[in-house]
């Protein structure tokens, strides 16, 4: 029979935290679906627009960047391609990135009513957000091909690679966005400043212009990790150069130990979390 | 399966809490980073502080039913979000064999838009059953519920008696081997307290061990083997129903203050004030008085859980009562008591004349029937009067 202690958290080994938090992730595959479903369902059925919200964001972002280059307001470096395509593929791949950041906490927040209740695997919550994420990419990628049709770009055979792509950028987000949760959680401030510092950090990443050749810009976009993860997804898209592979692998591999770290952190502070904010 | 196992063990359990919301979010950072340190130090209060649950202990067997009582803010849910691994203990320890099932929400998960049948689903694997168990169930709850016209309509249009009588039968069908209980008894309408009652009475017949929370000491009574007192987060008494439910009932009024001029207490064991049913009880009056009163009253009131329940008038028995200068003493008896197992107030009135010169009035005295025991369950005498009474039978 399962025996559980609870006691003051002073003797937890970091494997058990770890052992415990994959065993909730596989035996809490239904519930993730099920909340996912859910919220999904709902969404749609108080809605006549339904998914388009999902594409508003990028959609308005690229037609205020293809306004801004065609009028020649602002001169940008080539991009390769066609600047439409290059612009909406680009927010998209960033809203995405977006979306993984803050989706920890946000499917967090939601469930503050259930989780100072009941006893649940608390990793569904993240599972059953990367099933939402995952649900709107499908539409939004979907849109993309169909623009890159319109736009008569070529597709290469790198873009097989392209949803595995998507998929790594998905769990970059989702690794830091845990490591901050819980402190999202306990102050409001921390999802406002990220929020924040993301719509300056996508000026610094080449995400509606390509990165130039000289000045500050190439300096700051080449010190900022996001440039090589959102290049090398894009190259994936269109059968780029793929120039920045090396650093790209290396983020990549970094983000694992983070993310393994961060499921192990969410589970430890989820405890805390919830008593400092329903006691 | 041995019967007699224990499935909860309590030990020294205490579990703090901050009163300044400011001050409980930094202390939150604090733990969240001293948590992944490993804090091995014995926790002590922080300025802000103050112990939401003291010092708990107890043990749980298989088929016990545990009963917790206190009133609001004594630490009872504190303690069953601790038992049931909400939050983390700062001190002690809590041993859980088996699988926990908690009705402390019921309807968790629950999206409004969405219909009864889909609710179920969402209900139910917050709840932790596989989308097989919940197919299989699926007739069994909506039967449960009695809302089969209503399964698919959207449950913000369901009342909120149909909303509850759905979340009671999903919660209804797991099979823990510890329950926890919180309050659930108390909503809906009549006969569906009657439903999940019996629903409890079966899941205790299937050796269940439970712990409630409940402030019906009439629930408390009929289900439970043991009680908890709590007050101020620490447990002021375990141990058998009838003394719990009595100290329970007393707490409410214990902050009646000492009156040196008018002083009352129970002759006897003065400490415990345990009578059983149909014993006779003294009160010794002792008044003070500045002056001479002639033709004074003395008012007896006697309450259950801030409710009287009678009064009597020292004039009622035409006692002649009247008070010297300096000390006085009057004794007072209740004769053959005709109450039932509970806690109980008396207090007294001062009156000169007539009911326009009132003088004062006592400390209040309690005192608990602590016997025989009371049958609940239709076989025996139970509520609050112990009522004399003969059967006969006509031709």
């Amino acid at each position: 029979m399962e025996t559980r202690i609870y006691k003051k958290e002073n003797s937890l080994s970091f494997f058990k935290l770890l052992k415990g938090s994959a065993t909730d992730i596989y035996k809490s595959r239904f519930l993730a679906r099920q909340l996912a479903e859910r919220d999904i369902k709902a969404q749609y059925r108080q809605s006549y627009l339904g998914i388009i919200w999902a594409f508003i964001m990028p959609i308005t972002t690229a037609i205020v960047w293809i306004f801004l280059s065609s009028s020649g307001t602002v001169q940008l470096s080539d991009t390769g391609i066609s600047y439409p395509v290059y612009v909406f593929s680009g927010t998209l791949i960033w809203s995405i990135f977006k979306d993984a950041l803050v989706m920890p906490t946000t499917s967090t927040s939601s469930a503050r009513g259930i989780l100072s209740k009941i006893n649940f695997p608390k990793e569904a919550l993240i599972l059953s957000g990367i099933y939402k994420m995952l649900f709107n990419t499908l539409f939004k990628v979907g849109l993309l091909f169909i623009l890159m049709i319109i736009y008569k770009v070529g597709f290469s055979f790198s873009l097989l690679l392209f949803p595995l792509g998507l998929l790594v950028l998905v769990f970059i987000g989702v690794a830091i966005g845990l490591i901050i949760t819980p402190f999202s959680m306990l102050y409001k401030d921390i999802g406002k400043i990220i929020n924040l510092g993301l719509s300056f950090f996508m000026y610094v990443t080449p995400v509606v212009y390509a990165m130039p050749d000289k000045g500050l810009m190439k300096t700051l976009m080449e010190l900022n990790p996001l440039t090589y993860v959102i290049g090398i997804t894009r190259d994936m898209l269109f059968g780029g150069s793929f120039a920045y592979l090396t650093p790209y692998f290396a983020i990549v591999l970094m983000c694992l130990p983070i993310l393994v770290l961060g499921l192990v952190w969410y589970r430890l502070s989820i405890p805390v979390i919830v008593e400092r904010l329903s006691a | 399966m041995e019967n007699d196992e224990v499935l909860v063990k309590v030990e020294g359990l205490s579990k703090k809490f901050c009163k300044d919301l400011k001050t409980s979010l930094w202390y939150g950072v604090k733990d969240l980073i001293s948590g992944v340190k490993g804090n091995k130090n014995e926790r002590t209060l922080r300025p802000k502080e103050f112990w939401a649950v003291k010092d708990v202990n107890f043990e749980l067997r298989r088929g016990e039913c545990l009963g917790l009582i206190g009133h609001n803010g004594a630490g009872k849910s504190t303690l069953l979000k601790i038992l049931n691994g909400l939050i983390n203990p700062d001190a002690g320890q809590v041993t859980i064999r088996g699988r926990v099932g908690a009705l402390i929400e019921l309807g968790a998960g629950f999206n409004p838009i969405l219909s009864g049948r889909e609710n179920i689903y969402n209900n139910g694997a917050v709840l932790g059953f596989t989308r097989n168990e919940i197919d299989n169930k699926l007739e069994d709850i909506i039967d449960f519920a009695e809302i089969r016209e209503f399964i698919d309509m959207p449950v913000q249009n369901y009342s909120s008696g149909m909303k509850v009588r759905l979340g009671f039968a999903i919660a209804a069908q797991m099979e823990p081997d510890v329950l926890i209980i919180d309050e659930v008894l108390a909503v809906g309408d009549l006969a569906f307290r009657m439903k999940c009652y019996n629903h409890l009475m079966n899941v205790i017949s299937k050796n269940v061990a439970i712990i409630l929370v409940s402030h019906s000491v009439v629930d408390i009574m009929r289900l439970c083997n043991s009680v908890m007192v709590m007050e101020s987060g620490k447990p002021i008494y375990l141990g058998s129903n009838e003394k719990g439910v009595s100290l329970y009932n007393n707490l409410a009024k214990k902050e009646n203050l000492y009156n040196p001029n008018f002083n009352v207490f129970i002759r006897e064991n003065e400490i415990e004030n345990d009578f059983n049913t149909e014993d006779d009880i003294t009160f010794d009056i002792k008044i003070f008085s500045n002056f001479k009163i002639e033709s004074a009253k003395l008012i007896f009131h006697l309450e259950f859980s801030s409710i009287r329940l009678a009064s009597i008038s020292s004039n009622y028995n035409q006692f002649e009562l009247n008070l010297e200068q300096g000390e006085n003493n009057f004794e007072f008896t209740l004769e053959k008591t005709p109450l039932l197992v509970g806690g109980y107030m008396g207090k007294f009135d001062l009156y000169g004349k007539t009911l326009k010169d009132y003088y004062g009035t006592s400390n209040t005295t309690t005192f608990n029937i602590i016997g025989p025991k009371v049958n609940y369950e239709g076989l025996g005498r139970s509520q609050i009067i112990a009522l004399n009474h003969n059967w006969k039978k006509k031709n």
